[in-house]
């Protein structure tokens, strides 16, 4: 960036930092207070009328993650550049997406309503669970909440281990002598060593990773898949969510939330792309590049939520699901038209990635997800 | 040192050329005195950051590699079992130890000579000549436990060790903090640190890293293959050739007698700079004379 003037004079570079950190987190970049005391403390080592040392002084200490550049870049050339107001203004204003999430009230003859049309053939094959699975938690009977709660419980206790490098005490498995509580219990009894105390490695939960395709062919399918994502975020550690659209988007913190309905609408806030085409195959590449091959998919149980409609090339698809093969533990791909008869022709890209799929489940009602819960802890 | 240039000089008087963010970074961390959180692609030159900031400012270099599991005893000390337990035999020996004395030979036990310094308390103990470079590698790799004992050493440069009490340092070591964000770290410790992505440098940068880093290569052929590094990237390759694998590549090439690109030496040296087989074979297959004449005609 060329040095020019930054427009920060030496009086009110406090109050000029504040309001800029505070147009930061309007458009969506969360700054804790004492990162902002940071920057202000940074302004007074650069040169402020250097408006590059004042752009990299705010991405050094407002910034933690490299998703948030773009948006500081944009408001730093807004609050900065010329005619800010007016830009800064219509930054700030975040575009609201609606979430076709809520697919409404099924009324009870739709199950055996007129089967011409390809939705409807679906919904035929609707089970009194899947009315469940559809169905908003306010709308829901006590024991239908009871049942959900159960399968989100289950997911709060389920998780595949693997062993650990942390050690823990052990008699009955011991593989290494613990000199520290050796010589512990050794000055209990007056500096003699007389047992060897042991221990062995422990366990520990293997990292669960969620794809959830959010394209239109999902739509009916997305709301009760993203609460399942949820409920896994939620229920335990090491667990990393992605939405694949006609981008990839990570929702994992979206989703921290314990309130299953905020979580979607937080979720949703980070999703842009709701509903739209999917190029499946390039979006597995893309979490394999970004994410994926670099650590987070290794020795992971990876579950992908899709109906395998791959607008791509299926050799795209064949080759990704072979890169994340070959790092994953498990591969679980969960199809929620796999009951559907009318999903076969559409089933290329579903073809080109099933050779890689460890487990391939349905996921089209409350018991099929239970069953992946299953699935997952095994 | 008071300003960004005087910093990226500096840097650069040490053979590391840093673009202005991460200059400034740099910068900052020593003025403010916090720890410098570096994150970035492999081989973008995170972890040289830390060797350079040594070399500079003649502080020892102390490097704490993370992996899975890695622990207190690994990162920060460890008492010495097997003296202690001779110790004990000793007072032993020397009827020292009656039962009434626990109390004093455990004392004793636990005292500075038997306790074995691990490189984060070696980071914080006092130093005559310049504070040390702490390199906290690949915190990634880590457990996320093992973030919590960073927390105390991060924002107050101190260590607590329980039998004994806390050490501070009287002057802060640089920390440098990498990661090749397989996972987030946690807010808490982003919280204390001051921030940079590293990128790839641009074409000129990197030109100017290969002929600082391997002078013995020639000027034709470093600009060649900064370009043909570029190219590369702009491919979407699994795994895209960082700075480190630039350097190598331009070093081979000249230790096999090159003065130049030419289709048949980027063929013999493919694997200095890409290492997965996919991108080699899509390489070769998009045509190894189009890269190098294009390589020539941009560099030239």
């Amino acid at each position: 960036m060329a040095p020019d003037r930054a427009g920060l004079g030496d009086a009110g570079v406090e109050r000029v930092a504040v309001v800029f950190v505070e147009a930061l987190r309007r458009s969506g970049i969360p700054i804790p207070v004492g990162s902002t005391v940071t920057f202000v403390r940074a302004l007074a080592e650069v040169d402020v009328r250097t408006r590059a040392d004042v752009y990299w002084s705010g991405r050094a200490t407002l910034l933690t993650r490299p998703e948030d550049i773009d948006v500081y870049d944009s408001v730093f050339a807004a609050y900065f550049g010329r005619g800010q107001a007016r830009v800064l203004r219509s930054i700030t204003e975040p575009e609201r997406v609606t979430v076709a999430l809520d697919d409404g009230d099924l009324p009870p003859d739709a199950v055996d309503g007129d089967d011409s049309d390809e939705r409807d053939v679906i919904s035929v094959r609707y089970s009194p669970q899947e009315v469940l699975r559809h169905r908003d938690f306010a709308q829901c009977s006590d024991d239908e909440i009871a049942q959900v709660h159960r399968l989100i419980d289950r997911m709060g206790t389920a998780a595949a281990r693997q062993e650990s490098r942390r050690r823990i005490a052990s008699r009955r498995r011991a593989t290494h002598i613990d000199l520290h509580r050796t010589l512990r219990d050794a000055l209990r009894s007056g500096g003699e060593a007389t047992r060897l105390a042991t221990s062995t490695h422990g366990s520990r939960p293997r990292r669960l990773v969620l794809l959830a395709d959010v394209s239109g062919s999902m739509e009916s399918y997305a709301r009760p898949l993203i609460r399942f994502v949820h409920a896994a975020v939620v229920g335990r550690a090491r667990v990393e969510a992605f939405t694949m659209g006609t981008q990839l988007t990570r929702i994992t913190r979206e989703l921290g939330s314990r309130d299953p309905d905020a979580a979607a609408m937080h979720a949703s806030d980070a999703v842009e792309d709701w509903s739209g085409g999917t190029r499946l195959g390039d979006m597995i590449g893309r979490f394999n590049d970004e994410w994926g091959v670099r650590g987070m998919a290794r020795g992971a149980v990876v579950v992908i939520l899709s109906d395998g409609w791959d607008r791509g090339e299926p050799a795209v698809m064949a080759e990704q699901m072979q890169r994340l093969a070959r790092v994953a533990h498990r591969i679980v791909w969960v199809n929620p038209l796999k009951a559907s008869a009318g999903y076969e022709p559409l089933a290329r890209g579903m073809a080109a990635a099933l050779p890689f799929v460890d487990t391939f489940i349905e996921g089209h009602s409350l018991a099929a997800l239970e069953n992946l819960a299953e699935e997952i802890a095994a | 040192m008071s300003s960004v240039a005087e910093v990226s000089a500096a840097l650069a008087a040490h053979d590391y050329l840093a673009d202005d963010g991460l200059a400034t970074a740099i910068h900052l961390a020593m003025q403010l005195r916090r720890p410098l959180l570096l994150e970035g692609e492999a081989g973008v030159g995170k972890t040289e950051v830390a060797k350079t900031l040594a070399r500079w400012t003649g502080g020892e270099l102390i490097r704490l590699q993370c992996y899975e599991g890695i622990d207190l005893g690994q990162a920060a000390y460890e008492w010495d079992h097997a003296r202690q337990l001779l110790h004990l035999r000793t007072a032993e020996a020397t009827g020292a130890a009656t039962a009434g004395d626990t109390d004093q030979l455990e004392a004793e036990l636990y005292t500075d000579r038997f306790l074995v310094r691990r490189p984060l308390l070696r980071a914080i103990e006092p130093v005559d000549g310049p504070p040390p470079v702490l390199l906290i590698d690949e915190l990634d790799r880590a457990d996320d436990e093992f973030e919590a004992f960073l927390l105390e050493l991060l924002s107050d440069y101190s260590i607590t060790i329980p039998e004994l009490g806390t050490f501070r340092a009287t002057t802060p070591p640089l920390v440098v903090i990498t990661s090749n964000r397989t996972r987030d770290l946690h807010d808490a410790l982003k919280r204390r640190c001051l921030y940079h992505w590293v990128e790839h440098p641009d074409t000129a940068r990197e030109v100017a890293i290969v002929r600082l880093r391997a002078p013995q290569v020639s000027e034709t052929l470093a600009h060649q293959v900064a370009e043909a590094a570029g190219a590369l990237r702009a491919l979407g390759l699994y795994k895209p050739p960082g700075v480190a694998e630039t350097i190598d590549w331009a070093t081979a090439l000249d230790l096999l007698g090159n003065e130049a690109l030419t289709p048949d030496a980027v063929n013999a040296t493919l694997g200095t700079v890409l290492k997965y087989r996919e991108d080699q074979e899509r390489v070769r297959a998009g045509g190894l004379t189009e890269l190098v004449e294009d390589a020539i005609r941009r560099g030239a």
